[in-house]
């Protein structure tokens, strides 16, 4: 497993010399200014790596300083910037960009069969107005940083912190805008641009998460927009909104930060579940089991997801009865994510499986997703919720579904679609090794943390009671597994865009319109528009191998 | 495989062993709790088994054996999806019924609670019982005897958590919001904040000490800790001069107090409104905003003048005039 192998494809002879989109033109404006949305894809993908490793180096600081309980490394001060910049940068400028921005802008417009998406000059807007945002983040960061937690909740961060709460707001705020745009370009391409034939049944479920993504970054990031603007309004004019020493209600803030924010995080594990099905259909050779049903699992999702995000406040001493409600909704919206695990397992039904490293990462991504969903349930029960909510229980959880879930699909799909990206294969003994190096990292670093919850220990806490010393230890211990497994792709992946054997059109045999051009695709993407006349996941059909169009 | 086997038993022994599995169960509800918890702990093992049993058993069965592979297709099956449709609907309809009628049991007090003031401040907790004593991160509490806690805070948001009772609670500035606890074990349990407040968030933090009833009169009675709260209250009610609209026989600019507490009053507006702890601070902090039919909206406003803790005692002070005295006087 630890030794490199690199597999010799059949087609790894030819190298790519014809015009692509990568050496169509040359120099830092060609990139600067493009409005291909392929390279659009790549400089997404460049800067929220970059983005993934700050906000990581500081999940390192943090476990490292977890490992005593008196803290080990930092001051309480920076300590709480610490979480505060985690929570923010891999939220806001590494999750919620992650599938969407890259992936979904390299492939849905391929999938769809369109030569572009609907606005490319809006496409490469919505990158600058995400730097933008990340650059007032990142500046904030450097010139003392934040210490309010992702949730901004005030009074705290309206009166009380003494720390650099406006940049970042502003920054979260300016890269909402790219959220919107993105979504919006994928909704008009999705509705406008599809190839001749290819009806809303034929597309591929990637399609499907994405529509479903969008809708809700549309609908939801105007709501936290507003909120944070009110918020910095209050910060900086005392307007009486949320603070009630002047007039206002602080828990007004938190129905409105989590009516964007809990459907945020199916913005975030949505796009995972597109990809899930890409995934798992490719290297089983087998149709997706119950196509309309994961299309519209994903539909119910992102509707039900605006109804529950009073079980963010089951103990603010909101009504008895509006937890009822709240507690029923998020019920609901588990039956929906069950189905899709089901429905993917039984593709693997009779099929045919292969385990390069891209599959690996979707089975990491089915177990941990499904502990992640199984656990959400411990919350949306009012009665272990009281117990469970502001402990490390709802660390573990969230980031089973967002690091375990999100994260392992984002770079399963990453593996999957590397070689028409960059026309290169990379190692597949490597990846498969990270992913396993991953998923071991990240199950040492996050189990532990379910029980330090159930004990009671709160999660932001700089400094703990020493009986909490042994799982946080078991903790940090994976935590640095988990580093070293999250750095490995990122310098085989590198190495791959210059030595990797060429990738040829169709390495896995896979199906969609994506594999039916060259590797690295023309400009244009196709030469002709192809004309569809299969349903998604025809893998029964004998693999032709001529790329069509 | 049988390293992997024995590896999980070493495991499972060092938890047995060293690491506990769950805090000290202290409380009338922390057994219950802790029932759902392991019944849904046992769900997510179960459900997490299946689906990994029936993934490796299909990865092994239909590992791909040779590169012309073309499975046959297989669309879904509807009774397959109804199945796992309503499987998992039953059962989230179970829990759901489960855990929300034991919060509707465990968020109730009982009518015979004692009673305890707590205020979250940065970065400490508060407390105040009413027959006078103060505790600062402290709190000491009888066995056996449901104790109400109504609490507010004074800066930014809190939470009151105390993970042996199982029970938490936001402490938010400018309301009321309550929890209560039966404990029932002796012993000294941690107090937490759980709503992250500020630099010092993890040293707000504290002890709950459960005393047997005797010990906790000998705690009560001892030493000079402060007036009890209704009496402080009636000081500070006469000093700000309340007493001096507010008379007992109604007479005066602003309504009599006696007896109010408990009580649906009228609103100008027609609306009734039960007279709690929370209408009463209302009616001190912002006089104004609401109004009442036979009276001038004339009172100031306290804002800023007094602090959670005067408020609290000023509340005190108006319960102590409770019902019991009104039907005394219209005797």
């Amino acid at each position: 497993m630890s030794t490199a192998v690199i597999d010799a494809l059949p087609e790894a002879s030819a190298q790519p010399s014809r015009v692509n989109y990568l050496n169509a033109s040359y120099g830092i404006r060609s990139w600067l200014l493009t409005t291909d949305h392929k390279r659009i894809a790549l400089l997404y993908l460049s800067s929220i790596t970059l983005m993934f490793f700050v906000g990581g180096a500081f999940a390192v600081l943090m476990r490292l300083h977890l490992i005593q309980p008196q803290g080990a490394l930092v001051e309480p001060d920076t300590y709480n910037k610490l979480f505060t910049l985690h929570g923010v940068i891999m939220i806001f400028f590494f999750l919620i960009p992650s599938i969407p921005a890259t992936l979904g802008n390299f492939l849905v417009p391929m999938m769809v069969g369109a030569r572009d998406l609907a606005f490319p000059r809006l496409n490469l807007l919505s990158w600058y107005i995400y730097a933008i945002g990340a650059i007032f983040t990142l500046y904030a960061t450097i010139s003392g940083g934040v210490d309010t937690g992702w949730t901004f909740y005030p009074p705290y961060s309206s009166t009380f912190s003494h720390t650099q709460v406006v940049p970042v707001a502003l920054g979260v705020f300016i890269t909402g805008f790219s959220s919107i745009l993105t979504g919006l370009n994928f909704v008009v391409t999705i509705h406008k641009m599809r190839a001749p034939g290819l009806t809303w049944f034929r597309l591929p479920l990637f399609i499907w998460a994405i529509y479903a993504t969008s809708i809700i970054m549309i609908l939801g990031t105007p709501v936290v927009a507003i909120t944070i603007f009110l918020l910095g309004l209050e910060r900086l004019l005392h307007v009486g909104i949320f603070d009630p020493k002047i007039g206002g209600d602080p828990v007004l803030f938190q129905h409105l930060f989590w009516f964007y924010s809990h459907p945020a995080v199916y913005i975030m594990i949505l796009p995972g579940l597109g990809v899930m099905s890409e995934l798992v259909t490719c290297f089983s050779r087998k149709r997706i089991f119950g196509y309309s049903f994961v299309a519209f699992s994903s539909m119910a999702i992102a509707v039900i997801s605006f109804l529950v995000w009073g079980h963010h406040m089951f103990v603010t001493g909101q009504s008895v009865y509006a937890g009822l409600i709240f507690s029923v909704l998020s019920f609901l919206v588990a039956i929906p994510s069950a189905v899709k695990v089901f429905n993917w397992t039984a593709t693997l039904y009779k099929g045919s499986i292969s385990y390069q490293a891209p599959m690996l990462y979707a089975l990491g991504f089915i177990g941990l997703f499904t502990m992640g969903g199984l656990t959400g349930l411990f919350l949306a029960s009012l009665a272990t919720d009281v117990h469970l909510n502001g402990t490390y229980f709802i660390v573990a959880h969230f980031h089973y579904i967002m690091v375990g879930g999100a994260v392992m699909a984002y770079l399963g799909g990453i593996h999957f679609w590397w070689p028409k990206i960059t026309g290169r294969m990379y190692p597949d003994g490597w990846a498969r090794f990270a992913a396993l190096v991953i998923f071991v990292g990240f199950n040492l670093t996050f189990f532990p943390q379910f029980i330090i919850g159930y004990l009671g220990m709160p999660r932001r806490y700089a400094v703990y009671p020493p009986e909490f010393q042994v799982l946080n230890v078991m903790s940090s211990a994976g935590a640095s597994i988990l580093g070293v497994g999250y750095l490995i792709p990122l310098i085989y992946l590198i190495w791959s865009m210059r030595y990797g054997p060429a990738a040829g059109p169709n390495p896995w045999q896979a199906k969609g319109l994506e594999w039916e051009t060259p590797s690295p695709p023309p400009t244009e993407n196709f030469e002709e528009i192809p004309v569809v006349t299969e349903e998604a996941y025809d893998y029964a059909a004998p693999h032709t191998g001529v790329a069509r169009g | 495989m049988t390293e992997i086997m024995q590896t999980g038993l070493g495991l499972l022994a060092a938890i047995q062993e060293g690491i506990p599995i769950r805090p000290p169960a202290a409380s009338s509800i922390a057994e219950g709790v802790d029932r759902l918890h392991f019944f849904l702990t046992g769900i997510t093992l179960f459900f997490t088994a299946v689906i990994f049993a029936i993934i490796f058993y299909f990865m092994v069965k239909y590992r791909r054996r040779s590169e012309d592979e073309r499975p046959a297709d297989i669309e879904g099956s509807l009774p397959l999806e109804v199945v796992w449709t309503v499987i998992p609907t039953l059962l989230v309809a179970v829990v759901f019924v489960w855990a929300s009628s034991l919060y509707f049991e465990n968020s109730r007090p009982p009518s015979a609670s004692m009673e305890i003031f707590v205020i979250g401040k940065q970065w400490m907790w508060h407390l105040q019982h009413p027959e006078g004593p103060r505790e600062i991160n402290e709190l000491h509490v009888p066995v056996n005897v449901p104790v109400k806690l109504t609490m507010t805070s004074e800066d930014v948001i809190h939470d009151f958590y105390i993970p042996a009772f199982r029970v938490k609670k936001d402490a938010v500035p400018g309301r009321y919001t309550s929890l209560w606890f039966q404990a029932t074990k002796l012993g000294t349990y941690h107090l937490f904040c759980a709503q992250y407040c500020g630099a010092d968030h993890a040293e707000m933090i504290g002890w709950v000490y459960v005393m047997t009833p005797s010990d906790y009169a000998a705690w009560l009675s001892g030493g000079a800790r402060g007036e009890p709260m209704a009496q402080a209250g009636e000081k500070l009610f006469n000093r700000l001069g309340c007493a001096t609209c507010h008379l007992p026989d109604g007479t005066g600019k602003g309504p009599s107090l006696v007896g109010l507490y408990g009580k649906q009053e009228k609103l100008r507006s027609g609306e009734m409104k039960l007279v709690d702890e929370t209408l009463i601070r209302q009616a001190i902090v912002t006089p104004n905003s609401f109004l009442l039919p036979n009276y001038a909206p004339v009172m100031p406003t306290f804002q800023g003048l007094i602090n959670e803790e005067q408020v609290l005692q000023l509340i005190a002070y108006v319960k102590s005039l409770g019902p019991e005295e009104r039907k005394a006087n219209s005797k």
